[in-house]
């Protein structure tokens, strides 16, 4: 499978603090706050009690059709029935995403993993050391900020939402028991 | 691997032999570019693998970037619900610039469809259930964009020039033909 040695180059390897994998389901998702524009950051923390599916990807600005966000805007409507917040992640700088997320009609945030450059990506185990960009991963986190399911893409290969959606409906099935003490178990 | 989820039934627009070895799926959109390139491409397949390839062609627009695509994949459906669907999709994406109603219409006369049939049916989005279907079909199954290929039912995730996709058809027909 897609071993650390496949992907990191040994004069870059992550330091000793930062995961060297994507982190796992049943981990608690790094709290993270990044500007979404120059002028207003957004906190995770700030979904708490949703479910919420962060979205990291190497840089703005694909081809329009084979674009993976160009996808999860079209599917907006399943990500609200699952009332699930969407925010996508890379190193590129707020104003970059300010003008993508203009030209795509993007209907989520987009988070500037920027300064430091990729610390979010590197704490949530996704971030590619020798392109010095995030990985396609996926985390589906349930409402109480818990990593569900995580899922890293073959170099190259765009996801699709498939498994975001299965994601979210077995974490509905669930009922949400998962960080969220208040409902009694069945 | 992304797999498809949803077999082939007689709602399909299919191509080919029923036995063909091979079976290539396409999710497209009217107004995506890539689209109307692969469209070319898929001709030179067609004839280049002729019996033994089945085609089959399932609708995905997206609308967020392409707000024509709707309207030409419901012109798609009123057309195969005259018997002519595939005329209308070489039509739509032989002339990608122009698929705004009026344009669509006009195919349809050419097609000599029953272009009042054809409009009531775009107008009452009658077709709609069925593209939705398909859209949300595909999204299950692992379709990341436009155009997206399955091959026997296992997605292509590589170039779709016309080598890169001959020899993927190509090795899915001798997988095919060693486990007969």
């Amino acid at each position: 499978m897609n071993t650390q040695a496949q992907r990191i180059s040994e004069a870059q390897a992550p330091p000793p603090r930062y995961p060297t994998s994507a982190l796992d389901p049943g981990t608690t998702a790094p709290e993270f706050e990044l500007n979404t524009t120059p002028d207003q950051r957004v906190a995770l923390s700030a979904f708490h009690g949703r479910p919420v599916v962060l979205v990291f990807y190497p840089a703005d600005w694909s081809p329009v059709c084979g674009d993976q966000l160009a996808l999860y805007n079209q599917l907006m409507s399943e990500f609200r029935r699952h009332d699930a917040q969407l925010l996508g992640l890379s190193v590129d700088g707020p104003w970059c995403h300010v003008a993508y997320g203009k030209d795509r009609n993007l209907r989520f945030p987009l988070l500037s993993d920027f300064e430091p450059k990729g610390e979010t990506a590197k704490r949530y185990g996704v971030y590619q050391y020798g392109a010095g960009v995030a990985e396609r991963a996926l985390f589906v986190l349930d409402r109480g900020g818990t990593i569900h399911w995580s899922y890293v893409s073959p170099l190259g290969v765009n996801p699709g939402a498939d498994g975001i959606l299965e994601a979210l409906d077995s974490l509905a099935e669930q009922g949400g028991r998962h960080g969220d003490a208040a409902r009694p178990l069945h | 691997m992304a797999m498809l989820r949803v077999p082939y039934t007689n709602r399909d627009h299919v191509k080919g032999p029923a036995r063909a070895a091979v079976t290539l799926v396409e999710y497209g959109d009217y107004q995506c570019p890539y689209c109307g390139q692969a469209y070319w491409v898929l001709k030179n397949i067609e004839d280049s693998f002729r019996n033994d390839l089945r085609f089959v062609f399932r609708n995905f627009p997206l609308t967020e970037i392409h707000p024509l695509a709707m309207v030409a994949a419901e012109a798609a459906e009123a057309a195969d619900a005259q018997g002519k669907f595939w005329d209308m999709h070489a039509m739509l994406y032989e002339n990608q610039d122009a698929l705004d109603l009026e344009s669509i219409l006009e195919y349809g006369a050419s097609l000599d469809l029953d272009t009042d049939s054809m409009l009531r049916d775009i107008e009452s989005h009658r077709h709609l259930p069925k593209i939705q279907e398909d859209f949300m079909g595909g999204v299950r199954s692992g379709v990341n964009g436009t155009p997206c290929f399955f091959i026997n039912g296992v997605r292509h995730d590589g170039p779709w020039d016309v080598a890169s996709l001959s020899r993927a058809i190509a090795s899915s027909r001798r997988d095919t033909a060693y486990a007969r």
